[in-house]
């Protein structure tokens, strides 16, 4: 019980910190006046509107921690999808045309999270050929510009993207939360 | 140095334009709305990374001494934000505008024999 009452300071810290990093960085004013106002609208907007970021409060850091690492690896991989993403758009824009064949296909996804769908959907539409349509529920309606690119919608990134947030994470967490 | 980085950021920028170029050229040729939306979302990532990549190797043309110049860094820091906020909201705004046609009934074009699960789902609803 005491342990869940600490956790959310911690994060409304690290939410202020982070703020204050921006704050200094787009100022680039060291002086004590410049960093004192800093501080001020820091804490202010830490005041009003901390919950805005991490949405779950109870996971202990270290995790987040391992989180911000896979998550980093996954922008590499994301990054690399977006080239091949560019050339192939390059490849159809100055191609024949009857290389196209739009379509709609259905999407159905396991995640859970908001975060989660939202980074899937963002990476669906940064990767070669496919962008994302809608959302109903867990049900993705995606627009494919033809069979290749639909045909590389095979939950790789899904696996991809679960993998970020879940494994021995969660069990962990379950773990702590059978104790308490 | 000075001039090796030049060039290489001058590179990165022409690269960049180029993937714009395509952008554009896919814009005006691909059949319908939705398609043109690809060009669109997709062709501005890649392109301005290479162009904000190239502004920020640029910015180091006349490093010296990190005592002096670090201010040149928080430019980069700078840059390299523009392009972390591009990465968020170009991916969501390219499905809130295909949504929003969508919703404005605009058709999309299907391929022969390829499937619209959307407009079966819709039906059945």
């Amino acid at each position: 019980m005491e342990k869940r009452k600490t956790t959310p300071s911690i994060y409304t810290a690290l939410f202020f910190a982070l703020l204050f990093l921006v704050w200094v960085v787009f100022s680039g004013f060291f002086d004590l006046f410049h960093l004192t106002l800093g501080v001020i609208s820091c804490a202010l907007i830490t005041w009003i509107s901390s919950d805005l970021l991490f949405e779950d409060r109870t996971s202990p850091l270290r995790r987040r921690l391992l989180q911000l690492v896979r998550m980093t690896q996954y922008t590499g991989w994301l990054l690399w999808q977006i080239v091949l993403a560019n050339v192939f758009l390059l490849r159809l824009a100055f191609g024949p045309r009857d290389r196209l064949q739009p379509q709609i296909v259905r999407y159905e996804c396991g995640l859970k999270s908001d975060f989660e769908k939202f980074l899937l959907a963002n990476s669906f539409t940064l990767t070669p050929g496919t962008v994302t349509f809608k959302i109903l529920g867990s049900t993705y309606y995606i627009h494919a510009i033809n069979d290749e690119a639909a045909a590389g919608l095979d939950g790789e990134m899904e696996r991809r993207i679960a993998r970020i947030f879940a494994a021995e994470g969660s069990d962990r967490r379950e773990g702590a939360a059978a104790e308490t | 140095m000075t001039v090796t980085i030049i060039v290489i950021s001058v590179i990165l920028i022409l690269t960049g334009i180029f993937f714009f170029l395509g952008a554009a050229v896919g814009l005006l040729r691909f059949p319908d709305f939705y398609a043109r939306m690809h060009a669109a979302g997709k062709g501005d990532t890649l392109s301005s990374l290479l162009v904000i990549l190239g502004f920020a190797v640029y910015q180091l043309h006349d490093f010296h001494s990190l005592s002096h110049d670090w201010p040149t860094l928080l430019v980069i820091l700078k840059l390299l934000a523009v392009v972390l906020f591009i990465f968020l909201t170009s991916p969501t705004a390219t499905s809130a505008l295909m949504d929003a046609g969508w919703e404005d009934n605009v058709k999309p074009i299907i391929a022969e024999g390829r499937s619209n699960h959307l407009e079966d789902d819709c039906d059945d609803a």
